[in-house]
């Protein structure tokens, strides 16, 4: 049986708050399954797998993200034609930015996106940090935010969830995240995926059939995650 | 206005302790909001000045052992242990002012955190600046690692005498070219590195799930520290001060302990003491709160060890896999002072705990959320209790009599924790040193 290969974007470059959890989550999610898995981690010169199933990039520094910016522009045409062809990605936070068209930053030159997404970000006054609770067609979200940047949706975009508690995209519209077909760009550190295991399975599902092995994901027992997912949307922001 | 303002404090405190409560930070709050120059102008007065430690990790034990080697030439003003923010710096200085406002001390050694340290440092210029690290921590209360060590370069360039830093951590070291006064470099030697990881390194450790050194071969430091730390185990620490070597066994525990240590040293060396003082006074100083501390409870041993960030909780996990506890409780809170985000938790590898034989049970306003994060791990978890003091009870009794319980915790998980721990005057009654974190 061939194994579905997850790749981790700019591992290194791209990285932080427990960014990292969302491909241990994936990861364990297909194991407990039986379903073979490979994770192969890419930065700024790699380039990307041909048989990637499923794409995970995640947030980052200042610096790292002026790093990777040159290199993204080079891989993104091949990023593009991936998603077309129904590659899941989950893009969070400083990802999800430069998924877009750009990113506008007060005092630099503006970092352009991929345009993976529909979606254009602007430097914001202040941070927008603190927890957050959303609604979403899988259901509630939990997350914690951390980011200036202020994130517009264009027509081609839908919101990934509407905001409970917290800023979400913008502070304005009540959108927290974008999504295109299976494209998932959000600012939602936590893991993400770790306490929302429904979107977890439905990239699983769209990776299973990028890599031809369509097939239902047996359910998993989730009750501690949405005790977990429960916890956090009790807390303060 | 000095004489006004410290009787003043002195007042609130005054009240506060008739009314059975610690003096805590309320003096400070009280000082700094009708007179915010007040901990400038007195401490300006010091002949030899203020050191600031500051950094992500290893700030209070740092602040203590340095404190207490000065202490063996000098009369020593310190922050007590936590309170490092300004106000708690107020506080102490309203503790221990005399009714007219008068220090009767040489210096002062103020453990500040990268945010306050900033702020600090435009009003008073401190003779010295100690960086020990810059980690990625309670991030949600700053931003992004970049943006705390930029306030890092504030604190660096207004010491006025000299700064004191990590020659081993890359944004550490950068923060030199910021610097208009000399710098004293402590450092680890190239053949430890496998043990004291930079942010970077341990961050990359646990993206790619590998325990092995990664990077080039260990090579020899271009730069040549002042005091070296050249070789480690847990009974001893060994320093390279100029040519001389010498060995020193630490009370407090922990490899990032001795790492601290060698800027303590550093930073002694620097206020005029001698190299055989300062290690002979670093030998004599207690673990500080929480850092390692070991008590006895109906029988067994708990250790309670802060966590509050991936780096920090790393090396808590890997001191303690050559002898596996019987229990090991991991303690989440989310309360402010511990940082409201929870993510790092998944920049540290846990899976060395399924390693242990031994229960391992999770506990704190995100026992939950912990419990979720080991099952990812692989480490299966017997326990998960909310209630920090229903969690230590059931952790002792599952513990064989004169067995080992290891408590890791995030801060405010501690304070309950030592509260309940303590035989010596909890931190709510009058007379304790220990001060809560505001």
């Amino acid at each position: 049986m061939s194994a579905v290969h997850v790749v981790h974007l700019y591992a290194a470059e791209m990285n932080i708050y427990g960014d990292n959890g969302n491909v241990q989550v994936l990861r364990r999610r297909l194991e407990w399954r039986g379903i073979p898995v490979d994770v192969t981690r890419i930065g700024v010169g790699d380039p990307v797998p041909s048989d990637t199933h499923l794409l995970v990039g995640g947030g980052g520094q200042d610096a790292g993200q002026a790093v990777i910016t040159d290199d993204l522009a080079a891989k993104g045409p091949d990023l593009r034609a991936r998603a077309d062809d129904g590659v899941p990605m989950l893009l969070i936070c400083g990802m999800y930015q430069m998924a877009g068209h750009y990113f506008a930053p007060f005092d630099a030159p503006r970092l352009e996106g991929v345009g993976l997404l529909d979606v254009r970000t602007e430097a914001g006054p202040t941070r927008l940090i603190g927890n957050v609770t959303a609604s979403s067609d899988f259901g509630p979200l939990v997350g914690y935010e951390n980011h200036s940047g202020l994130t517009y949706l264009g027509p081609d975009a839908a919101p990934l969830g509407r905001t409970a508690l917290g800023q979400g995209n913008n502070g304005t519209d009540g959108t927290e995240g974008a999504r295109r077909d299976n494209v998932i760009g959000t600012y939602l550190h936590g893991p993400l995926l770790a306490k929302c295991p429904t979107v977890a399975d439905h990239l699983l599902a769209a990776a299973l059939a990028a890599a031809g092995m369509g097939r239902d994901l047996d359910p998993l027992d989730d009750r501690l995650a949405a005790e977990a997912a429960r916890v956090a949307s009790s807390r303060p922001r | 206005m000095d004489v006004l303002s410290t009787w003043l404090g002195k007042g609130v405190q005054s009240s506060l302790r008739l009314a059975g409560r610690t003096g805590g930070t309320l003096p400070g709050k009280v000082v700094e909001a009708v007179d915010s120059g007040y901990l400038a102008r007195r401490l300006a007065t010091l002949p030899h000045g203020v050191t600031v430690v500051s950094g992500t990790n290893g700030k209070t034990t740092t602040t203590k052992m340095l404190a207490h080697v000065l202490g063996t030439r000098y009369r020593v003003l310190t922050n007590p242990t936590g309170s490092n923010f300004t106000r708690g710096a107020v506080s102490a200085v309203v503790d221990v002012a005399r009714w007219n406002g008068r220090l009767d001390y040489d210096l002062a050694v103020l453990e500040l955190d990268e945010a306050y340290a900033a702020k600090f440092v435009e009003q008073m210029p401190p003779r010295r600046v100690v960086v020990l690290n810059v980690l990625r921590d309670q991030m949600d209360r700053f931003g992004e690692i970049d943006h705390t060590a930029r306030l890092l370069g504030r604190a660096v360039q207004a010491a006025t005498g000299e700064v004191v830093l990590n020659r081993d951590d890359p944004r550490v070291a950068a923060l030199a070219d910021l610097a208009t006064v000399p710098v004293r470099w402590f450092g680890v030697d190239t053949s430890l590195r496998s043990v004291f990881r930079t942010d970077d390194e341990l961050h990359a450790d646990e993206v790619s799930g590998t325990h092995e050194a990664v990077g080039a071969p260990a090579e020899a430091h271009p730069r040549h520290a002042d005091v070296e730390l050249v070789d480690y185990s847990p009974e001893r620490s060994t320093y390279r001060i100029g040519a001389v070597t010498y060995p020193v066994a630490l009370k407090a525990e922990g490899a990032h302990n001795a790492q601290n240590a060698a800027a303590v040293v550093a930073a002694a060396l620097g206020e005029g003491l001698d190299a055989g003082t300062v290690t002979t006074a670093l030998a004599d100083v207690p673990p500080a709160f929480g850092r390692g501390e070991t008590l006895s409870v109906d029988g067994r041993t708990v250790v309670l060890q802060l966590a509050k960030n991936p780096g920090g909780f790393r090396l808590a996990l890997l001191s303690q896999q050559q002898s596996p506890p019987d229990v090991s409780v991991v303690a989440i809170n989310d309360e402010y002072a511990d940082g409201r985000d929870v993510s790092w938790l998944w920049d540290v590898d846990f899976s060395g705990l399924s390693a242990t034989r031994g229960t391992v049970m999770t506990a704190g306003t995100r026992a939950a959320d912990m419990a979720l994060r080991l099952r990812y791990d692989g480490v299966e978890v017997a326990e998960r209790i909310t209630d920090v003091p229903a969690a230590l009870h059931t952790a002792v009794a599952a513990a064989p009599q004169s067995g080992r319980v290891v408590i890791y915790t995030t801060y405010t998980a501690m304070w309950r924790l030592h509260e309940l721990l303590r035989e010596r005057p909890s931190p709510t009654r009058r007379g304790t040193r220990a001060r809560r974190a505001s």
